[in-house]
């Protein structure tokens, strides 16, 4: 049952499109700076198998343009 | 260390892989904000409760929610004016400090060498027997207690009582002796009173900020990451990092000015020189409002048992002023203090522009140092040399280091020669006690007796021969640490240790008591700006743990004492604020009503007519101030002081054989001594071990790459520390950095305990090293 945490960079005045992509998905939560262009990005998914395929999800998002994980744990 | 994480596992997980990620965005990115940092949802319905961070004197408001009896999420409190709503990451990790597993949750008492938990009572009822007996022996000034500016209010206020007024010794010190002592001594002696005359609402109008040997980025990052803000709102704003290490704070300023350590002295003085020889002083408000002052020079650094100095101020005139900066041309001192004769130029221009209004800002690197009085007197100097104080946003601001420096040992006086109100040698203040304290005035000593260091030397010669300790580590924090640890250790000394982990402290106890920390109790702390703030008790403390004032009156009350603290364990926290508030009942200093505090996220005093007070020593806002301008009431001539201080060097200079200069400090993630931010963690894995910063130029010289191993010697001994090379900062070639937060690597074994003759603060900053491969 993994938990992450990224920091996430959207392309160019992609913010809010961003945020909104990634709150479609059911396993993520975001946190959004108020004065900056980075999003924190918290996963929390079942299994590896979904995790796996939640990875594969977020490198579908268009207005990535960016992202640096910070924190793995279960 | 293991975090307990029987509250909500999956959720504490949550929040802390959001945290990290916050962390992360912060230390890369400075001043970034995250508003809202997390929603919780997760958590359930959670009972948010305002209470004070603890984790710096910033004093941040908090929001900590509980459920099922334990805190279990914490983030800023949108509504407290100190942080609005931001958090460091101490503050983000706060609620973790209470549920490591190896919480003291018993009271301990050495039995054949070893700590054994026993009922709390017996062990209460020793430490009674104890301390009587030492004094029916030695006589009461073989007692002492050493206490913290992490003491709740209410705690100091009952340690004072217990020791001054109760027992009759002014064997009573705080650990604020060891960073705040030289902001006092500073205060009184230029304005007759202590603590800051502004507030931070002066980040919002300054458009200069000046940061003395100040790393604001890593030490006060919330009020830093408002500066922050003030400038990106504002591209004119200027911050200037003048300082004796390149730092996270340094990279975030407009400019970085390295300076020679010590020669901060010389620097003010050449500011002072360059604004009065520029014809750009303010010499209206310097007629009207300043007199001129000098003290004695060559004062020693304290190094002797039995050291002592007292300062003696003559009167000057402005010429003679003028005079003494003579030696202090900016051309004279760049040629000892690094920086340039532009840079001191520019730093004076800043100073003395009437359309620009200035904020200086200090903290240990004025206040640790074996001049840290003179320096506090400099820099406010130069801020009377240009009338630039006491107004929005025109402000010398010395900041503190602990949540209650300025509440508890400041205001309640927990040092040697302080009572609550006034010092010890007042007839005036000691009869105030008495009167509130209902004993008999001869019962309070008139003489201070000894100040931090000398209290732990008298501990070593035997001198005082029981000693409690509640809410501070200093045998992680004692410089020359050996000597007062060896001291602690011999046959006879009886050490109480109050704390709620075990710690190098703890090691040299005969007794343990485990404490209530922070909001496992009621309690208020007093932050930099004079902003006291109240907290209730949110969660029960565990197992026989209970406050440290709870402790204090126990064993009062087993003494004999037990008809000065007549209250309940419900009561007493607003009982002690109704009888300690007298001592304030002055428009000076009045504190804000228990109700009121309980309500808001803190007042700051003087609280008049339902008003706090923002900026001192001006009638247009502050209540005690008369007249239509300036009014410095807190010396007799209503004046402030403008007291020349000259430039003297540092104790032990490098030499040949101990060519390193070694400062020790502090790391964003860990609080002192690490005993709390060790436990947590994220913290803990961020900065898992002290280490020594060695400047790129060194390191090449000598062979030296990250990790190595190098052995750190100085006159008084060694420890083996590894090498960080351009890591979050940079020491000047010669010099070195050491953080003390390692319990396990304690710096302290090497650093020298001289001390500012006036304000009798070690100066943790400056002593002579060498350095080994091993």
């Amino acid at each position: 049952m993994p938990i992450f945490s990224y920091l996430v960079y959207p392309r160019m005045g992609k913010k809010e499109e961003l945020i909104k992509s990634l709150e479609g998905i059911p396993e993520c939560k975001t946190v959004d700076s108020t004065n900056e262009d980075i999003v924190v990005l918290l996963t929390d998914t079942s299994s590896e198998e979904k995790e796996m395929h939640l990875q594969e999800t977020l490198k579908q998002v268009p207005e990535i343009e960016g992202m640096a994980l910070v924190y793995a744990g279960e | 260390m293991d975090f307990d994480t029987t509250i909500g596992r999956r959720e504490f997980i949550k929040n802390l892989a959001i945290s990290s990620a916050i962390i992360a965005a912060k230390a890369m990115i400075p001043g970034v904000l995250f508003a809202n940092e997390a929603d919780f949802k997760g958590l359930g319905d959670l009972d948010w409760n305002k209470t004070p961070c603890r984790f710096c004197g910033v004093g941040c408001g908090l929001l900590v929610a509980i459920k099922d009896g334990k805190a279990v999420a914490v983030k800023g409190d949108p509504q407290s004016p100190v942080n609005k709503g931001l958090c460091c990451v101490k503050g983000y990790h706060s609620i973790q400090s209470l549920y490591a597993k190896d919480r003291l949750k018993s009271a301990q008492i050495r039995k054949n060498g070893k700590l054994v938990n026993v009922p709390l009572k017996e062990a209460l009822d020793l430490v009674a027997s104890k301390m009587q007996e030492t004094i029916k022996k030695h006589g009461k000034d073989s007692v002492s207690m050493y206490g913290s500016g992490q003491w709740t209010i209410p705690d100091g206020y009952i340690a004072s009582k217990f020791m001054k007024g109760a027992i009759g010794t002014n064997n009573l010190e705080a650990n604020a002796r060891l960073c705040m002592a030289s902001a006092v001594t500073g205060f009184i002696s230029t304005f007759g009173l202590d603590e800051p005359m502004g507030c931070y609402e002066d980040i919002d109008y300054a458009d200069v900020f000046v940061l003395w040997g100040n790393n604001m980025a890593e030490m006060h990052p919330v009020l830093f990451s408002r500066i922050l803000d003030r400038k990106a709102k504002n591209r004119k704003v200027k911050i200037i990092d003048l300082a004796t290490r390149t730092t996270r704070t340094s990279y975030a300023s407009d400019k970085s000015m390295l300076f020679v350590p010590q020669t901060d002295l010389a620097i003010a003085n050449a500011i002072c020189y360059e604004i009065l020889n520029s014809g750009k002083a303010n010499f209206d408000f310097l007629k009207k409002h300043v007199s001129y002052k000098k003290g004695k020079t060559n004062i020693g650094y304290g190094l002797e048992d039995g050291f002592k100095f007292k300062d003696k101020l003559e009167g000057i005139d402005l010429d003679a002023v003028k005079k003494f900066l003579e030696d202090y041309t900016p051309e004279k001192v760049s040629k000892y203090c690094g920086v340039s004769v532009k840079d001191i130029r520019y730093l004076a221009s800043l100073y003395s522009d009437p359309k620009l209004k200035v904020m200086s800002l200090w903290c240990m690197g004025v206040n640790q140092h074996t001049r840290g009085t003179w320096m506090n007197n400099l820099i406010y100097n130069i801020h009377l040399l240009v009338g630039k104080i006491s107004t929005p946003g025109n402000s010398p601001f010395s900041l503190t280091g602990q949540p209650s420096a300025c509440g508890t040992v400041r205001e309640v006086g927990t040092l040697t020669h302080k009572l609550p109100y006034g010092v010890v040698m007042s007839e005036k203040a000691r009869e105030k006690a008495a009167k509130i304290w209902q004993v008999p005035v001869s019962k309070i000593p008139s003489k201070p007796t000894h100040h931090t260091v000398s209290m732990f030397r008298a501990l070593d010669r035997g001198d005082i021969k029981f000693m409690w300790i509640q809410v501070t580590n200093p045998m992680v924090t004692m410089p020359k640490l050996k000597r007062y640890r060896d001291g602690a250790n011999k046959e006879d000394r009886f050490i109480v240790v109050s704390d709620i982990y075990p710690t190098p402290t703890t090691e040299i106890a005969d007794v343990v008591l485990p404490s209530a920390l922070w909001f496992e109790r009621e309690g208020m702390f007093g932050n930099s700006e004079r902003r006291t703030q109240h907290f209730n008790q949110l969660v029960q403390p565990p197992g026989q743990a209970m406050s440290d004032g709870l402790q204090i009156m126990e064993v009062a009350k087993r003494m004999g004492h037990g008809a000065m603290f007549p209250w309940t364990k419900e009561n007493y926290i607003e009982k002690i604020w109704s009888e300690y508030s007298q001592f304030h009942a002055n428009d000076k200093h009045s504190m804000a009503p228990y109700e009121v505090l309980k309500e808001n996220p803190g007042m700051r005093w003087p609280y008049v007519k339902g008003k706090e007070t923002r900026w001192r020593f001006h009638a247009k806002y502050d209540p005690a101030a008369k007249g239509d301008s300036y009014d410095f009431y807190g010396k007799p001539d209503h004046r402030a002081w403008l007291i020349i201080r000259p430039f003297e060097m540092a104790p032990e200079p490098p030499n040949k054989k101990y060519p390193f200069l070694l400062c020790t400090g502090r790391v964003i993630e860990h609080w002192h001594t690490g005993s709390m931010t060790r436990r947590i963690p994220a913290l803990h894995q961020a900065v898992p071990e002290g280490y020594v910063e060695v400047n790129p130029i060194d390191a090449k010289e000598l062979g030296i790459v990250n990790n190595t191993k190098l052995k750190l010697s100085s006159r008084r001994g060694s420890i083996v520390l590894k090498a960080l090379i351009d890591g979050r900062a940079r020491p000047q070639p010669g010099e070195l950095f050491v953080p003390f937060f390692d319990e396990s690597l304690l710096i302290n074994e090497l650093t020298l305990d001289a001390f500012c003759p006036i304000s009798k603060q070690p100066d943790y900053k400056k002593c002579a090293v060498k350095i080994e491969k091993v």
